[in-house]
């Protein structure tokens, strides 16, 4: 049960100090690996003949309670092929911007996982092809639900977010991409552009 | 494309748009003249309140004339916030929240969550308890399937096997109301076993819908697979390569269909699957028609193994379906009144819940959607510091886009409602 993955020491042979450390957990191979490489090393996972990683499984991240430990961004690689798996995990300062390179160029399925993550963590994706938040609507402006600084209820009170609710305007339900994509942004009035163009909720705070 | 098992060959007559009378054969796209329109594209909002998300889905579309040019899915209706919640709760707490998550096949999610907490802490549970997991998991691919195959054929327009199918579905519903007390929040599994074994006589009941529910699929595939309208609609619609849906982290009957050969409780064993007969239906090519071959096809697989998993309960008669852990499963109330250690533990289950130690372990079962997967980890308290939920239809829904663009508006319907979503568990 707790032999590490094979993927381990090729993966050391191949990136050398790219590799920071690897555990074995619940039978689980995890691999550390230094976030400003983590795109190359997974497409090497991928596309290498003997890896095969091609299913990317899910997409995360964990923030730890000790607010000291770095958020981690996790990648659960599958080969169909060999039927292993692999977990490969990048750590993100947190006194840094979360950034690291998107995956959607490598699995297409990335797109959805990432802008869960962005949304929920605020971890930005560089390359994303569109980030956008996803479970939450496009002008949520209370910060990142899954950090742990963000308490269970929401910062705002519930009085306040039921006013907020009842406050917004359906009539500015449309992105503004969306009424694009329908060429009729441009026949629109200029008033109602012009409310459009700055968000008819506004941020809250 | 190959040569179907099941070729259809039919032109109804109808009339064009100056009233003369045309052959209009079904299924053939009209490619070519997608600028009759001199480029002007229409935005039709579809959803979030329409009958055919099935759900609070919302489909912003972009149309050329009647052809599909961009389609951006818009989800999040439903956030509850679950996996936020879970890290504010015991383990044995998660498990009636994730009745909530897919809640078409509740079962499977409380034994994927046992499973993953059991992993975590080196758990094996007895034989009698995976023979029961495996009953629920299948009797909850049975009732998914129920559910998405009524109601696909409602969005398509045959209203009478939808019928015919939810009354299947109560049969399973009546079964689960009485192992567990409720019909769809069953909150079945605990870490380490199971809330409750199998009432007296409750064999009978399973062993009389296996023997009786073949015949009504057999009825639906009548009805169904040589239908010239179900083919018409389904045949080359929504098409995703095999290697598309790799790519695109589809799993579940979707991957098959499109001619993956990749099933979990084949692949990755768990509860000892290795063990049953069944076999796994692939499609060849991952449209509409061929989802819902696998997944009829998975209908009466699932019989199958619950007709297997009924013999071995005979045989495993008064087994214990709890592990014998005092960490995880409460001591018989008898002991805990009379015997000082069993009383401690009693006392810090009951106060301070299942405490694994410091870990993480990902735990991926076959839903009937494909592959659900729940991501615990631990810091070594009794509530988890990160509970991810790996929701099989958010990825199979996130393809929609894919297959949608150049399809025809009539065919957006039928697509979404072959990729089987539910809402709660996409937006969790």
């Amino acid at each position: 049960m707790s032999v590490p993955s094979s993927s381990v020491a090729a993966l050391r042979e191949r990136f050398g100090d790219a590799i920071l450390l690897h555990a074995v957990l619940s039978g689980d191979t995890i691999v550390y690996v230094r976030a400003d490489r983590a795109h190359e090393i997974l497409a090497w996972l991928r596309d290498e003949p003997g890896q095969g990683f091609n299913y990317l499984t899910d997409v995360t991240a964990v923030e730890y309670r000790d607010a000291e430990r770095p958020i981690e961004v996790v990648w659960q690689l599958r080969s169909l092929e060999r039927k292993a798996d692999l977990r490969v995990k990048a750590e993100l300062d947190k006194a840094a911007p979360l950034e690291v390179d998107t995956v959607c160029d490598l699995w297409k399925g990335a797109n959805w996982l990432e802008r869960e993550v962005f949304d929920m963590f605020g971890v930005q994706f560089r390359g994303h092809p569109d980030l956008r938040r996803i479970l939450m609507w496009e002008t949520y402006s209370e910060g990142y639900p899954l950090r742990k600084d963000f308490p269970l209820r929401g910062h705002l009170s519930r009085a306040e977010q039921t006013r907020q609710a009842l406050a917004a305007n359906p009539e500015a339900h449309y992105s503004l991409e969306e009424l694009s994509i329908a060429e009729a942004f441009h026949e629109l009035p200029d008033d109602v552009r012009e409310r459009l163009r700055h968000g008819e909720r506004g941020k809250v705070r | 494309m190959t040569t179907r098992t099941v070729e259809y060959d039919l032109a109804t007559g109808g009339l064009d748009a100056r009233g003369r009378d045309v052959r209009v054969p079904l299924g053939v796209r009209q490619r070519g003249d997608e600028d009759a329109l001199g480029g002007e594209h229409m935005l039709i909002n579809l959803g979030p309140q329409h009958p055919a998300t099935h759900g609070v889905l919302r489909l912003v579309l972009e149309l050329e004339g009647e052809t599909v040019r961009r389609c951006i899915p818009h989800v999040g209706y439903l956030h509850s916030g679950f996996e936020k919640l879970g890290e504010y709760r015991h383990y044995n707490q998660i498990i009636p929240l994730t009745d909530r998550t897919d809640y078409l096949s509740p079962m499977a999610n409380n034994v994927c969550l046992a499973m993953a907490a059991e992993k975590l802490m080196g758990i094996d549970v007895p034989e009698r308890c995976e023979v029961l997991r495996v009953i629920a998991c299948e009797m909850s691919r049975i009732i998914s399937h129920l559910v998405w195959l009524g109601t696909t054929g409602i969005d398509i327009g045959a209203y009478t096997p939808f019928l015919w199918l939810f009354q299947q579905r109560e049969r399973i519903y009546d079964l689960q109301e009485s192992w567990t007390g409720a019909r769809m929040t069953t909150s079945l599994t605990r870490v380490g076993g199971l809330m409750a074994d199998i009432p007296d006589g409750w064999e009978d009941g399973l062993g009389d819908f296996c023997r009786t529910f073949p015949k009504v699929l057999h009825e639906v595939d009548t009805m169904f697979t040589r239908n010239a309208i179900w083919c018409g609609r389904n045949q080359g619609v929504g098409t995703i390569s095999g290697a598309d849906a790799i790519n695109h982290s589809l799993s579940g009957p979707m991957l098959r269909a499109s001619g993956v050969d990749y099933d979990v409780r084949k692949d990755r064993p768990y509860l000892g699957y290795e063990t049953y007969e069944f076999d796994v239906p692939v499609g060849e090519h991952g449209d509409n028609y061929d989802r819902y071959l696998v997944r009829l096809e998975e209908m009466f697989q699932s019989t199958r193994i619950l007709e297997q998993a009924l013999g071995r309960l005979g045989r495993l008669k008064g087994a214990p379906i709890n592990v014998d852990d005092p960490r995880v499963i409460l001591p018989p109330k008898s002991r805990a009144m009379s015997d000082m250690e069993s009383m401690i533990h009693h006392f810090k289950q009951v106060m301070e819940g299942v405490r694994p130690p410091v870990g993480e372990a990902y735990m991926g079962i076959e839903n009937p959607k494909g592959e659900l997967g729940y991501y615990l980890v631990s810091d070594g308290t009794a509530k988890p510091v990160r509970w991810r939920i790996r929701p099989p239809s958010f990825l199979n829904l996130s393809a929609l886009p894919h297959m949608c663009e150049g399809a025809l508006l009539s065919d957006v319907i039928a697509i979404n409602a072959s990729v089987d979503i539910v809402m709660g568990e996409i937006d969790r």
